[in-house]
């Protein structure tokens, strides 16, 4: 349909298509989006908490409760109260937390930073040391350097992330006293930094209180590690395999026969063929974190997303839960759907 | 398929280049496939670990020192070596060693649960959605996509906390998160089999779907679902692990690995024994899993392989 506009005398089948596509992706997206909230709405349904019990105690008359079962609409058929809660989600209204008393959504708000901050400097680790590792395994395949990355990657997919992370405190915190003990930041330095975007690196640099940024560094170095670690592993495996599949084909061939430079081969032209591919891989592992720091954070008492959720469900604070679920399920479905398009717009293979 | 204690009869049955029956046949390809992992030093490391494992979950009655539930607060945070507790005691004076051999059968109990109803789970999906076709492909792989698109964690975390703790709820809860792979394999090789000739015969002898599906296309689904199961298995441990840190696993007097680590971490800069012990054994069992996975696909799907 675009065509006649879009085409003009260039070749452009991807814009040409577009819509439709765009069509589809959306729908895509709607109806994940749409079964995410429709499972975390029976999961509301089938708990064993009585959500009425729960609003006005265990004392309550007969008259009393059948009045607040009508009040929360639970007499309604399931469906309507699918679509009110749809509706509500969509105007971000997840109710009120009956542990913290504020509403779900402000709490998230809240905490939701400190996961940000932790997920991003551990996928920042992971990328510096994941890719060059990934590279230097496929050329130098079989040597030792190979080997270590083999390796790192086994043992992080075996390892307990949260054993991992007590481990780490007992021998950086307690034996060797390097970084600062769980929490975001040590209590002398609490609130002496304006929040501007509730990340603590960023507000103390702004700010320019270095003493802050420091200590909020040590307070994070080693939980972001951790998360680091794993990302770590997935990223230089991918990377690897990514690379021996360019270095085998024909055109690095080519390349190393014209007398180009082993480096010149490996990161002009190797390198840059499997830029795309990567790209997929780290917003797919960032997703991963930020789902994987929920262990994380509970070792290091770290007050962000992961942490809250866990909190609450031990609480039996259904509203928090499934708030918390829905968040983190929407950005993890729209990441793996971002990679998706990254990978279908700047790849022409794919097309 | 053990050791050859007679190797001149059952190894030239096994070797032979022309075999008579098809039993013989199948018989040496297992065999080739076999000698090929035990060339693999690190898949033997692994079944080695895991036949430990499997070991000291049956005989934990007679390998434990004491009952894992035995406590006595006089001996309470003795160190590893101590007399009568090789690796030492928890806060309530419970002996580790003995724990970690009672929390080996939770482990391999957990697993086998798992495994038992996740691939059966989407080989169910997976067989329906490639065999109908149609709409009900279109529908049931969407629903696939959902789930897939979920982070398993935290979904697994929601389903626990609807369902109640436990360890019959964890499994439930891994197994409802774990099965959306298996299902698109099992999808995908339903196609490569739905159209071809031996399955019109069998259609044309007069055969159902259902007898279809169950009799002639779960067997062929069976390899690859298998494949994917042993590397899955280490997240199975370590999920399950991972709830049971949270408390959301065994409930707390049960000897679970992850529940014990929990434990331990209120007292880990004074006492480090009794988180680090069941941290070790967690990663030995999901390293040995890992093992034999990455050996099993070498030997069964050689394109894959890292090496």
């Amino acid at each position: 349909m675009g065509d006649a506009t879009l085409g003009k005398g260039r070749p452009a089948p991807l814009l040409a298509r577009w819509p439709r596509k765009a069509l589809s992706l959306v729908v895509t997206v709607a109806v994940t989006l749409l079964g995410l909230l429709f499972v975390t709405f029976m999961i509301g349904r089938v708990m064993p908490i009585d959500p009425v019990l729960a609003v006005i105690g265990e004392r309550a008359t007969q008259a009393q409760y059948e009045a607040a079962y009508q009040a929360l609409g639970l007499d309604r058929p399931l469906l309507v109260q699918f679509f009110s809660y749809v509706g509500e989600v969509l105007q971000g209204d997840f109710g009120r937390s009956l542990r913290t008393g504020q509403p779900v959504a402000q709490d998230i708000a809240r905490v939701f930073p400190a996961t940000l901050e932790l997920a991003t400097l551990g996928t920042l680790i992971g990328v510096s040391i994941g890719v060059p590792l990934g590279v230097l395994a496929a050329v130098y395949r079989g040597s030792w350097i190979d080997q270590i990355a083999r390796i790192l990657g086994l043992v992080g997919y075996s390892m307990p992330i949260f054993w991992l992370g007590l481990m780490g405190l007992l021998l950086f915190y307690g034996i060797l006293g390097w970084v600062s003990g769980p929490g975001r930041l040590g209590v002398f330095y609490q609130g002496l930094v304006p929040t501007r975007t509730g990340l603590l690196l960023v507000d103390s640099a702004i700010a320019g209180d270095w003493t802050v940024f420091r200590d909020a560094f040590s307070h994070i170095i080693l939980p972001a590690s951790i998360l680091g670690y794993f990302s770590l592993a997935y990223i230089s495996r991918m990377t690897r395999s990514f690379m021996l599949e360019q270095l085998s084909s024909e055109y690095v061939t080519t390349a190393r026969v014209k007398g180009l430079s082993e480096w010149h081969v490996v990161w002009r032209h190797a390198f840059r063929n499997i830029s795309v591919q990567l790209i997929t891989v780290i917003a797919l592992s960032y997703a991963n974190l930020l789902e994987g720091s929920v262990l994380t954070e509970i070792i290091f008492a770290w007050p962000g997303l992961g942490n809250y959720i866990t909190t609450s469900l031990l609480a039996n604070d259904m509203n928090a839960v499934l708030g918390g679920t829905v968040v983190i399920g929407t950005i993890f479905v729209c990441l793996n759907i971002l990679s998706d398009i990254l990978y279908r717009v700047f790849d022409p293979r794919a097309k | 398929m053990t050791s050859l204690p007679t190797p001149t009869t059952w190894r030239a049955w096994l070797t032979a280049d022309a075999p008579a029956s098809r039993r013989q046949a199948r018989a040496a390809s297992l065999y080739q496939g076999w000698q090929r992992l035990r060339a693999n030093r690190l898949t033997m490391l692994g079944l080695a670990v895991l036949a430990l494992l499997v070991l000291a979950a049956i005989f934990a009655p007679l390998l434990a020192p004491y009952s894992p539930y035995a406590q006595s607060l006089g001996d309470r945070l003795l160190p590893p070596g101590s007399e009568g507790h090789l690796l030492g005691t928890d806060s309530l004076g419970r002996d580790i060693l003995s724990r970690l051999l009672f929390g080996a059968r939770i482990s391999l109990y957990i697993v086998l649960l798992v495994v038992l109803v996740a691939p059966v789970l989407g080989l169910l999906v997976g067989t329906i959605a490639g065999y109908a076709g149609g709409i009900v492909d279109t529908v049931l792989m969407r629903v696939t996509d959902i789930f897939l698109a979920f982070p398993r964690l935290i979904l697994a975390l929601a389903f626990v906390s609807a369902l109640g703790a436990g360890i019959e709820n964890a499994v439930l809860a891994i197994s409802l998160t774990a099965w959306p792979p298996y299902a698109r394999i099992a999808r995908a090789e339903t196609l490569t089999f739905r159209g071809a000739d031996f399955i019109h015969a069998v259609r044309l002898q007069g055969a159902g779907p259902v007898r279809i599906v169950t009799r002639h296309i779960w067997p062929l689904c069976v390899p690859s679902l298998v494949i994917r199961v042993t590397l899955d298995m280490a997240g199975i441990i370590l999920t399950a692990a991972g709830l049971g840190f949270l408390g959301l696993g065994a409930r707390p007097p049960s000897p679970e690995w992850g529940a014990m680590i929990s434990g331990g971490s209120d007292y880990l800069l004074d006492s480090w024994w009794v988180a680090t012990i069941p941290g070790l054994a967690i990663f030995a069992v999901s390293l040995a899993f890992n093992l034999i996975g990455d050996g099993l696909r070498d030997v069964l799907d050689p394109k894959d392989s890292g090496q």
